[in-house]
């Protein structure tokens, strides 16, 4: 007989859990108790807040494609993890949440820290259970390990009263292998198949719109083989961002409201648009009554509720990706569609001339973002992970970042949660020391979460923090700007001397102002071994273009 | 708009109702009725939500029902798809009871269940139009109080959640 706190670590470690991401308090001290004696076998890591813990976590599944698990205590350290549950459930985030809570007894008498995590986190999980019994311990762990990794990945939390961590049972790991309710996965119907092929050997303007499902379901190969016999253009969603590399002859650029300009707007000009685990957000779309009205819509999805939630489809091919798109390059006849391609390159010189000879080319004034991201490419391994945050940064960051391998695209999409970056980035670095993890962060949004630097700190996990200073919380400023007269209302920021906080956490710290500074900055960040925090001043009234904005049609796509 | 009824087959999991109702309120559309009982199989529950709403709106709801976790299928039919009764009680004073009363009683085949010194209390089983009906008759008589049930359901297409369960369908 063991105890129950004792059936949590083993449990976890029955899953293989490589890591814990958490913070100790009264109702989960048995966990924490138990875990003093595991350490050998699974690494805890005391962040600094719960926050930071559950995005560590999720940068930690993002990057590993392993489920992120978080260990928290009730009341107010099961609330910190509200933030990370949403955002983790919008961008399909497999976690696993244990939470303390108050002993079986006294449920509902408003006990010293008791709170409904349950209502709280329902909208926010998967699935979620609250544990009463030591017996119940183990199946419930092994139930949420399933839920969150099968079918359309997601957080999940289980609730687990004190009493239940010190009572003794017996530990039998079983894995959930199955839930008679729970049918993620179904048959790839080949009517659809045929169909699906029979609009794409038709077509004369057929585009690819590729997401994250793509990468959440190992089928980056399948895509990429996919396109190299079809020969059609094929365009990135924010979190589908390294599904292809961006060196893949059918790649041509990134959609949404601060993509590419010639992917949005040739959206409303292909004749069959085929949509591959992507779910046709607002940001993406624009106005959907103005959305590819023209098109035939192919969507190979995983989630039976994505189908016609946003954008009605001619033929849904339901089912993994890994399954459909293999059937579907077999149906698809070898094409090359030359004179399509050049509309799309002859609109990406406009965008050159437009935007980034000013984001990347400029030699005087002050300092812009774009500038930095370029100098990372020149630097990067392959591999390198980029882990953003909110706001222009992270726009600037997605454009010009060279994506060339999967799971090396980290960021907030769904939700849009600034203070993301930082713990996600020391998770996703945790993963693998040699790994290159970037981080860049907004002056607006690394206060969120710079608590953190203190996790990097102990753990001295080697990331790069980069803060593209602008003073301001540019994004909303951008849009003050452009939407409401210039009144900058509430966005100026009065910020403390960054490399300073950064070197009290023992981080090798650098600033940058100057244009000729820079090159030799990102040099040295990239080679240091260590953590190191690069700080860059740069202009502060610069603004994201393209864009599309608000209200407006992906054709309206503006470049200034 | 529709009335559409929902018939909803679940796992008997705590929450399992609060999970559902969500899917409602989160996008702002009002449950007419709901009831929620035990099944013809053991463990598995069957909730039964009457809404008005589009065809798109059903769609969609529906969808996002079987999503989750312990539902294990979700229909949903207009009307005319489905036989169903609500039940109603009427609380009425016993100074009220007179041969006019008496005479509607007769009339919509209510009965009276229980007899107290200054009450009576009828039942009358039917559509939402006929307990609506009987409402707006009693309420001259001084109508103390009155409860109507959420509709209970059966669908007239054949399926069979056993078959489903058994992966026959
Ligand atoms: C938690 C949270 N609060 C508010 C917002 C709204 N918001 C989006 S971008 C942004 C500004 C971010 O400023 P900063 O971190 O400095 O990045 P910049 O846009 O300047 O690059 C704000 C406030 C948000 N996304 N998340
Ligand atoms: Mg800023």
């Amino acid at each position: 007989m063991v105890r129950g706190a004792d059936i949590v670590v083993r449990s976890l470690i029955a899953e293989n859990a490589e890591f814990i991401f958490g913070y100790p308090g009264g109702a989960i001290m048995p966990v924490y108790d138990a875990l003093y004696d595991y350490s050998d076998q699974i690494k805890h890591v005391l962040t600094r807040h719960e926050q930071g813990a559950i995005h560590a976590a999720q940068g930690y599944a993002r990057v590993s494609g392993n489920v992120g698990v978080v260990l928290a205590t009730s009341g107010p350290g099961a609330t910190n993890l509200i933030t990370g549950l949403a955002d983790a459930q919008i961008d399909s985030t497999p976690l696993v949440c244990i939470t303390g809570q108050v002993a079986a007894h006294l449920l509902g008498s408003d006990a010293f820290q008791e709170t409904d995590v349950i209502g709280l986190s329902m909208p926010g999980t998967k699935w979620n259970i609250q544990v009463r019994r030591v017996e119940d311990i183990a199946p419930a762990i092994a139930k949420a390990f399933f839920i969150a990794k099968t079918g359309r990945p997601g957080p999940v939390l289980v609730d687990i009263t004190k009493n239940a961590q010190v009572e003794f049972g017996e530990f039998l790991y079983q894995p959930c292998l199955g839930i008679r309710s729970f049918r993620p996965y179904v048959t790839i119907n080949p009517t659809a198949i045929a169909a699906a092929a029979q609009l794409i050997n038709d077509a004369k303007r057929p585009y690819v719109l590729y997401g994250q499902g793509v990468i959440l379901a190992n089928a980056e190969e399948e895509l990429k083989r996919f396109l190299d016999k079809s020969g059609i253009p094929a365009a990135s969603t924010l979190l589908g961002s390294g599904a292809l590399s961006q060196d893949h002859p059918s790649y041509v650029g990134k959609l949404g409201m601060h993509g590419n300009y010639a992917p949005n707007l040739l959206t409303n000009q292909c004749d069959v648009l085929i949509a591959i685990g992507m779910r046709f957000d607002d940001r993406v779309t624009g106005d959907l009554k103005r959305y590819a009205k023209q098109a035939q819509v192919v969507h190979l999805e995983l989630d039976p509720s994505e189908i016609d939630k946003n954008v009605k489809c001619a033929v849904p091919v339901l089912g993994d990706c890994k399954t459909s798109l293999p059937l579907l390059t077999d149906a698809v006849n070898s094409n090359t569609h030359h004179e399509w391609f050049q509309k799309f390159r002859e609109l990406d010189k406009e965008e050159k001339a437009a935007v980034m000879s000013y984001d990347l080319e400029s030699t005087h004034g002050g300092l812009h973002m774009g500038e930095v991201i370029q100098l990372i490419n020149q630097f990067k391994d392959e591999n390198a992970i980029l882990v953003t945050d909110v706001g222009q940064h992270q726009m600037i960051s997605w454009r010009y970042f060279h994506y060339k391998e999967s799971r090396t695209q980290v960021t907030s999409g769904g939700l849009g949660t600034m203070g993301f970056a930082l713990p996600a980035a020391l998770g996703a670095q945790l993963h693998d020391f040699k790994r290159q993890v970037i981080c860049v962060v907004g002056d607006g949004g690394i206060q969120m979460t710079i608590q953190e630097f203190g996790t990097i700190m102990q753990t001295k996990a080697p990331v790069k923090v980069v803060l593209l200073n602008n003073n301001y919380l540019g994004m909303v400023r951008q849009w003050q700007q452009l939407f409401f007269d210039k009144r900058y209302s509430f966005t100026e920021l009065e910020n403390p001397d960054f490399v300073k906080i950064a070197e009290a956490y023992k981080l090798k710290a650098v600033k940058v102002t100057e244009r000729h500074e820079l090159k030799e900055a990102v040099a040295q960040m990239i080679l240091h071994e260590g953590p190191f925090f690069l700080e860059v001043v740069v202009e502060k009234e610069d603004n994201v273009f393209p864009m599309i904005a608000t209200g407006c049609s992906v054709e309206e796509v503006r470049l200034s | 708009m529709n009335r559409y009824t929902i018939l909803v087959y679940t796992e008997n999991f705590i929450g399992i109702l609060n999970r559902i109702t969500i899917i409602f309120t989160r996008r702002g559309i009002n449950i007419d009725a709901l009831t929620a009982s035990e099944s013809r199989l053991d463990g598995i529950h069957k909730i039964t939500i009457e809404v008005t709403v589009t065809d798109e709106q059903i769609i969609q709801l529906s969808k996002q029902i079987e999503k989750v976790v312990d539902v294990i299928k979700v229909y949903y039919f207009m009307d005319d798809e489905v036989v169903y009764q609500e039940i109603a009680l009427y609380k009425i004073p016993i100074e009220s009871l007179d041969p006019s009363l008496e005479k509607v009683i007769r009339q919509f085949n209510a009965h009276i269940i229980a007899a107290e010194k200054e009450f009576v209390v009828l039942e009358f089983t039917g559509h939402k139009e006929d307990t609506q009906a009987l409402l707006e008759i009693l309420k001259p008589f001084n109508l103390l109080e009155f409860s109507r049930s959420g509709r209970v359901a059966i669908a007239k297409p054949k399926f069979s959640i056993t078959d489903y369960l058994n992966n026959k369908t």
